[in-house]
């Protein structure tokens, strides 16, 4: 999957893995949440209404855009999280009330 | 009875100098910080473990940025700082606070906002595409994460913001495609002698533009956006009309896009404080006087919150409002102090005003905009559905086009598409932007979790 | 000085508040085929109209309700095709939840005392609710189950109703005060803030919270109060439940209410209510209200703890002493009607409230049952 964002210094910091829809993706500590999947994907979420693919917009916590789920149904806003070592995140399905 | 104490909201310029006048003054004033690190927005500080020094974050600028987190870290222990904090709502005993999911009840006696601005955004067919950013978020990705948003970005819009970033990512290696600024070079000119008052300021933006230009990155003024081209649900290419009316384009990865400033007015809404429609930033805001004082005794604003009048007007407006607080509850304060603040705040007035004059909001585009463009990003709300709002359905202001059809809905409360929407609704109402008002605020401002507890 | 006095507008009816009912009133009296002029000072369905729950349900209701609240239901599962819009009503089912053993024999009760009036409800014990609706907590034990109850959108109902009325020949006019009502020999004289004047013979209060005093000033007072409901609404998730779901808790605090939408928000609402102010038309939301909401919420679906509130709202409610509405004709006016004070429960009522009060106006008579709402019970 190609990736939006490029790092352009700053690239010695301590890598950190992270797991997105089950696969394994390598970021760098201090990077928050939207910069460690977006440096390696092209999506964060879908919007709930066309299912279009959304990678947030503002990155100063304003437009909502780019809250995520974790496979165990937390939701973090990625651009105002930092990323930890071992997060599972996934961008294709809301894990609400599946065992229906 | 201990008397409770002042609050500042947000920790940028603005905040972070009320809070220190207030310190000087021998008061301990709450600071509420939604980052986790002092800085504000356009003084954000990158994470602890990155290394860049400040004068590559912040250029010009670097030394009033560092200046400015030096002097918050001697606040440091003569305040109650709480980042990570986000204000979400106003009960009768205080300000509803939450860090995580603890809600915490702050009572006050008077509260600063300094809650700053966000960018303006006029909607564009493909601006949900990913790789499309506001400006402000271009260049947070650059400044606290050490990233492009692309390889070979396309900055569009207009303002100062368009060409500092753009220069910015020129520096970082990420040349930009083109530069697409809304604002013709005659509009420009007509801004120049309120925008004089700050020579140094004007200066700057000229060397950006001639540095972009020496570099090969082709500055197109007065263009009309048309569209964020997409293949695969990625940004490919913009493309939009010349002066001339003639169709261009141009490829590239990523966009970032803005138009000016709006001001963050959530809190003084729910405060209860008097809003007025600000005809030079054509925007409603809360009613302010020169030292910050709403039309609400205990609240003050400070910063582009209020005034969007830049970094540099919201320490002296913080300073001010503080003065003012300290003023209100009985200190003595020096007259020149005020006076010195006054003047400067005159000349940024001005100079904000001829910002305003030479990159105008482009109002018109509103009303071009095709039925099936997305306007609110969140509830998927498009132009057509605000048209049949306006239309068919008669809401004469937002709130009942909100009710009836749903733009600015969703989870950011109309941040992002609250002004474009209004003047597509005027436009089709073929009334001035005034008359349709604005989106009315609820509590919480920022999502909230349910999982919630009140902090005992 | 004396202004010439502009030419009074006239017609069969006056409808006085372009709530729900009046407009729904508006509507069927041009079914009727009398002329109608509704006279609305904001917008129509602006207030308890527009910031209500949404639901559409019977079950729970005083048993002297139900003839009305059977008709509306009526109206409602054919709402698309009698005012040409549609205004989200889906027939979900609605279940009313309990934790508490009396709170469930009371639930028990009314099964078997509303069956006589054509409400078919199923018990059934906790485990049983949670095998037919898997979200609801472990904590809840008796449930009844109203099939064909539901919900709709109280943002788009009262609105719809208002312009279908126009389309059908009524004059719906809004952002009109009434100042003055006065009743000649005739007809009723009906002076607003626009300097138009109105003229009828036979009129109707319907203005909600704000009905109080204007029968006060036909010298029929009651016992009322205005207060704001506490309503909330999460971010979108997949839609996955299905029945409205409300707590019958006896405790105030714990009757809170939910339901989805099918793009995918939860609103929700109940427990405590906001004292609200008539002068400015505003009640306020207490964000402590939406704190103690919470824990009661995920009592009735554990899984909603982990979602987010976007917005929350409340809005001018009329509540009259007895919790039951004022409908009917006046005790004192001949040719007053009253349609107004429905207690936070009337959204589901609106649109048989409007073809009860079309028909009592236009005939001078309905089958429904109005005596319990009758405003001379207060008579002294």
């Amino acid at each position: 999957m190609p990736a939006l964002f490029r790092r352009v210094a700053e690239k010695d910091r301590k890598t950190i893995h992270l797991f997105v829809d089950g696969h394994e993706i390598e970021a760098r500590e201090g990077d928050t949440l939207l910069v460690a999947l977006l440096t390696r994907t092209d999506r964060l979420r879908h919007n709930e209404f066309d299912a279009s693919p959304r990678a947030g917009f503002c990155l100063m916590g304003a437009c909502q855009d780019c809250w995520v789920w974790t496979e165990a149904g937390e939701q973090l806003r990625a651009c105002s999280t930092t990323a930890q070592s071992g997060m599972r995140i996934t961008t294709t399905e809301v894990p609400w009330l599946i065992n229906r | 009875m201990v008397d409770q104490p002042v609050i500042v909201i947000g920790a940028g310029p603005a905040g972070t100098r009320a809070a220190q006048r207030l310190v000087q003054a021998g008061l301990r004033p709450v600071v509420i910080d939604e980052n986790d690190r002092q800085g504000g927005q356009i003084y954000r500080r990158q994470p602890e473990n990155f290394r860049r020094p400040a004068e590559k974050l912040y250029g010009t600028e670097a030394a009033k940025a560092t200046a400015l987190h030096t002097d918050f870290e001697t606040l440091r222990p003569h305040i109650d700082y709480r980042p990570g904090t986000t204000v979400w709502g106003v009960s009768e005993t205080g300000l509803m606070t939450v860090r995580a999911s603890t809600v915490d009840v702050v009572p006050f006696s008077r509260v600063i906002i300094a809650a700053g601005a966000t960018d303006r955004i006029m909607p564009v067919p493909g601006w949900t595409t990913p790789g499309t950013y506001s400006l402000g978020a271009a260049q947070i990705a650059l400044k606290a994460q050490a990233c492009a948003i692309g390889g070979r970005p396309v900055f569009m819009g207009t303002g100062p913001l368009l060409y500092l970033v753009a220069w910015q990512y020129l520096r970082a290696g990420a040349t930009p495609a083109a530069v697409l600024d809304t604002s013709s070079l005659t509009t420009r000119l007509r801004g120049l002698r309120g925008m004089a008052s700050r020579a140094r300021v004007v200066a700057n933006g000229v060397r950006y533009m001639a540095d972009l230009a020496r570099a090969g990155v082709k500055l197109h003024a007065g263009i009309t956006p048309l569209a964020i081209e997409s293949s695969n649900s990625h940004v490919s290419a913009v493309t939009w009309r010349d002066t001339k009316g003639a169709l261009r384009q141009v490829a590239c990865d990523a966009v970032g896009m803005g138009y000016g400033l709006r001001s963050e007015t959530q809190l003084a809404d729910l405060l209860k404080c008097e809003f007025m429609f600000d005809p030079c930033f054509q925007q409603w805001r809360p009613h302010v006087d020169r030292n910050g004082r709403t039309t609400r005794p205990d609240v003050y604003l400070a910063g582009d919150g209020a005034l969007l009048r830049g970094a540099d007007a919201a320490e002296a407006a913080g300073q001010l409002a503080a003065c003012a607080v300290l003023h209100d509850t009985g200190h003595t304060i020096d007259q020149h102090e005020t006076a010195g603040l006054h003047e400067t705040l005159a000349v940024m007035n001005r100079f904000g005003r001829g910002l305003a004059q030479a990159f105008p909001w482009p109002a018109h585009l509103a009303a071009s905009l095709p039925d099936d463009t997305v306007v609110c990003r969140c509830e998927n709300i498009t132009a057509g559905e605000i048209r049949r709002a306006a239309g068919e359905l008669d809401a004469p202001e937002m709130n009942r086009a909100k009710a009836l059809t749903r733009p600015g809905m969703g989870r950011c409360q109309g941040r992002m598409c609250g002004l474009a929407a209004a003047e597509i609704l005027a436009a089709a109402r073929e009334v001035p932007v005034r008359e349709v008002g604005r989106l009315r605020t609820a509590a919480p401002i920022k999502p909230l979790p349910l999982n919630c507890t009140v902090k005992s | 000085m004396m202004a010439y006095p502009t030419q009074r507008m006239q017609a069969d009816v006056i409808i006085v508040g372009g709530g729900f009912m009046g407009a729904a009133t508006a509507f069927f009296l041009r079914q009727q085929g009398l002329s109608v002029i509704l006279l609305e000072r904001d917008l129509v369905g602006q207030a308890a109209s527009g910031v209500n729950f949404g639901n559409v349900r019977r079950q729970s209701r005083f048993l002297g309700q139900l003839p009305l609240s059977n008709r509306s239901r009526d109206i409602w599962v054919r709402l698309p095709e009698l005012i040409g819009e549609d205004v989200e009503f889906v027939m979900s089912g609605h279940i009313l939840v309990t934790t508490h053993e009396k709170d469930g024999a009371r639930l028990e009760k009314y099964a078997v005392d509303c069956k006589p009036y054509g409400l078919d409800l199923t018990i059934m014990t906790g485990d049983q609710a949670r095998a037919r609706f898997p979200m609801v907590g472990p904590d809840i034990r008796t449930v009844s189950y109203s099939p064909l109850d539901g919900h709709a959108n109280p943002r788009l109902a009262a609105p719809a109703f208002g312009r279908a009325a126009r389309r059908a020949g009524a004059r719906i006019i809004e952002n009109t005060t009434v100042t003055a009502i006065t009743k000649s020999t005739e007809d009723f004289i009906v002076e607003t803030t626009t300097g138009q004047s109105y003229q009828a013979p036979l009129l109707q209060v319907s203005s909600g919270a704000w009905g109080r005093a204007m029968a006060a000033r036909f010298g029929e007072d009651i016992p009322f109060s205005a207060n704001g409901p506490q309503m909330g609404v999460t971010e979108p998730v997949p839609y996955r439940i299905e029945p409205v779901i409300g707590s019958s808790s006896s405790v105030p605090e714990e009757g809170v209410y939910l339901r989805q939408v099918k793009r995918g928000n939860i609103v929700f609402g109940g427990g405590l209510r906001s004292v609200a102010n008539l002068e400015t038309r505003r009640a306020p939301i207490d964000p402590l209200n939406t704190m103690r909401q919470m824990s009661h919420l995920a009592n009735l679906v554990p899984e909603m703890a982990r979602l987010r509130i976007i917005r929350t709202w409340s809005g001018v409610e009329g509540y009259v002493g007895d919790n039951l509405p004022i409908m009917g004709p006046s005790g004192k006016v001949a040719g007053l009607f009253y349609a107004f004070g429905f207690c936070g429960h009337g959204f589901q009522l609106g649109p048989g409230v409007g073809a009860t009060m079309a028909e009592l106006i236009a005939t001078g008579k309905t089958d429904i049952p109005l005596e319990a709402f009758d405003i001379k019970r207060f008579g002294s």
